[in-house]
């Protein structure tokens, strides 16, 4: 187990480089950094050349991204157009985020794991379609669409849940949160269907059956501790999904998030603030997915013996 | 991210990445029925519904981004100030947007930007990963390594922050054709898809390559180019393109969210995002609904289409859930 950790740590250290550098380059060495900083027009001269100095850009690309590293390690991911430190904005701006994150985590979890188990039991059935279906709804559905659409009607028309969510508190992050977890709700339950209609058909639950097992232990103790494994991978991966997410709910519902202040800088061509944002969520996105890939590795010893 | 999916879409997590080796191993019996794998798998979709309905609404969306002028007469470029937000009608079905554009007019051309970024995309991840996946799993050693660790890096970029961030760094602009801003997109996208499809390959080819046909077949001096075509490739390439299929609905579906986002393609270029986008201001909900229903649906039924079809193809290629 400890060598299966360490050798997961050590994996991910490439990556993270990687990833960091991919980003770098396409952004400073091979994109324009100072697009949108003067505006709709090119910048002028003198401007361009202080930029360059204050980032480093005049120097080799490996010193500058060895600079632009150690200010990263050191929590600086530089100053946006209205002279704020970008991680000063979004440490504002994390908790509502993070609130947001947590619900829609849970209700994917709750809702999903639930419809999934009930349409692989009965599968066939008439709830078994119900859930097929309205799934493969959800998936298609665009979020913004869904987003859009849930605030028109039980925002607007029914009244039930407030139509914006500006100060972020608990009950008006709840329908926002319903829809960041909509797509996610649906791929949860559909990968429970699956794993547990498959795991259903395996020898060890025929064995469990004819030793006289009921089926609520077959299908409770045996069968769903095994569906859910691929789940947790599921979920690790699914982090991605809402950060994507997260930016177009909180853009409609102005929740003054993470997701909205990248979607505003878009919007102005703040680039540092975009960048900085970017690297900051996909460094997150890294080290859940280590924690969650860990995780796997106590839940199915294989993972880790290999 | 993790060793143990091969895909990062997850609606194909069932899928064997050996569904093509089954084939071979399940021969005998299907010999009995003198069917192929293919054929087989043909008789199962034939008798399908949905598979019907979403082959039809595909092709239905491909006419109609080849040519929009047979569904629709009018300019998509013709606004009438006059008619702005008007209801639908029978002389504008799906009513008047904001500028007077008409909405079904602009809708029909909508499809050609979904469609070309989705299908760009989706040929790019498939030829390159395919590529990929093939030589790493073939090759193995250092070049497998290498190609494994390069798509993890991909991979650890979420694809919507990666599109975001590239996109962002080199936007289209206004000057060019659709063909090229889409083909942007479309490469930006293909960028971040490529390593589940060469990992899905890459798994395909160290199913097959032990196997003893395989063997018998090098044993007799036949090349590894031919080795690929004729005995690799028709075993792995039914889940590869299953799940090509299936990605090519989500790819419709982020380069939506991209223009919604005010990131992808621009206006005036015409395209479902942007329409959505300007429809999905609180006060135009409120005051226009129909701006923001037609386009949606539209687009919705667009990614259905791909990922039901991937859906009902995966079950009927998948002997295990008969």
């Amino acid at each position: 187990m400890g060598k299966y950790v360490i050798r997961r740590l050590l994996q991910m250290i490439p990556v993270i480089i990687g990833v960091t550098f991919i980003i770098y380059v396409s952004v400073y060495a091979l994109g324009d950094p100072t697009v949108g900083r003067c505006g709709e027009r090119p910048c002028p001269p003198g401007y361009i050349a202080k930029f360059r100095a204050d980032y480093n850009l005049d120097k080799p690309l490996i010193v500058q991204y060895l600079l632009y590293m150690g200010n990263l390690l050191q929590g600086d991911l530089g100053t946006n157009f209205f002279g704020n430190q970008v991680v000063d904005e979004l440490a504002s701006r994390w908790p509502t985020t993070l609130r947001l994150g947590l619900m829609a985590l849970v209700i994917e979890t709750v809702i999903g794991i639930s419809a999934g188990v009930v349409a692989g039991i009965r599968r066939g059935k008439f709830v078994d379609n119900l859930v097929t279906v309205s799934t493969l709804f959800l998936i298609s559905i665009p979020i913004f669409v869904i987003g859009s659409t849930a605030q028109l009607i039980f925002g607007v028309r029914l009244g039930w849940f407030p139509v914006t969510s500006t100060q972020g508190t608990t009950y008006q992050l709840i329908l926002p949160a319903f829809v960041l977890a909509s797509a996610s709700l649906a791929y949860i339950a559909r990968l429970m269907r699956a794993n547990l209609s498959e795991n259903l058909r395996a020898d060890y639950v025929r064995t469990a059956k004819a030793k006289g097992l009921s089926n609520s232990r077959t299908v409770g103790v045996h069968t769903l501790r095994n569906s859910l494994i691929p789940v947790v991978t599921y979920i690790g991966i699914d982090i991605g999904a809402l950060m994507g997410g997260a930016i177009v709910t909180e853009r409609i519902f102005n929740i003054n998030g993470i997701g909205n202040f990248l979607y505003r800088s878009i919007r102005l061509k703040d680039g540092t603030s975009v960048v900085g944002t970017i690297v900051c969520l996909v460094l997150i996105y890294l080290l859940v997915n280590l924690l969650v890939d860990i995780l796997y590795g106590f839940l199915d010893p294989r993972i880790s013996n290999d | 991210m993790t060793d143990t999916t091969s895909s990062d879409s997850v609606i194909a997590v069932t899928i064997d990445p050996t569904g093509g080796p089954e084939g071979p191993v399940s021969a005998p019996e299907k010999r009995e029925k003198a069917r192929s794998l293919g054929s087989d798998a043909w008789q199962e979709l034939r008798h399908r519904p949905m598979f019907w309905i979403s082959a039809t609404l595909i092709v239905l969306f491909v006419v109609m981004a080849a040519f929009p002028q047979l569904f629709t007469s009018k300019d998509p470029y013709y606004g009438d100030l006059n008619r702005a937000r008007e209801a639908p009608s029978p002389d504008a079905w799906f009513g008047m947007d904001s500028q007077g554009y008409d909405v079904y007019t602009r809708t029909v051309y909508g499809a050609r930007a979904s469609i070309m970024v989705g299908i760009f995309a989706t040929v790019f991840t498939l030829v390159f990963g395919s590529l990929v996946g093939i030589i790493s799993g073939y090759r193995g050693g250092w070049v497998d390594s290498l190609a494994s660790r390069i798509g993890e890096i991909f991979l650890g970029i979420p694809l919507l922050l990666g599109g975001i961030l590239f996109i962002y760094s080199f936007p289209p602009s206004l000057d060019e054709p659709l063909v090229v801003s889409v083909a942007k997109i479309a490469l930006v996208l293909g960028i971040f898809g490529w390593p589940s499809i060469a990992r899905l390959m890459r798994s395909s080819v160290l199913q097959v390559k032990p196997n003893d046909y395989v063997q018998a077949a090098r044993a007799l001096g036949a090349s590894p180019g031919r080795i690929i075509s004729s005995h690799i490739l028709p075993n792995s390439l039914a889940s590869v393109i299953v799940v090509s299929t299936i990605n090519l609905g989500a790819y419709i579906s982020i380069e939506a969210t991209l223009s919604f986002l005010g990131i992808g393609l621009q206006p005036p270029a015409i395209s479902w995002g942007i329409q959505i986008s300007e429809a999905s201001t609180i006060g135009l909900i409120r005051a226009a609904p129909y701006l923001l229903l037609f386009p949606s649906v539209f687009l919705s039924a667009a990614v259905l289409a791909f990922i039901m079809l991937g859906d009902v193809v995966r079950d009927a290629l998948d002997p295990r859930l008969r």
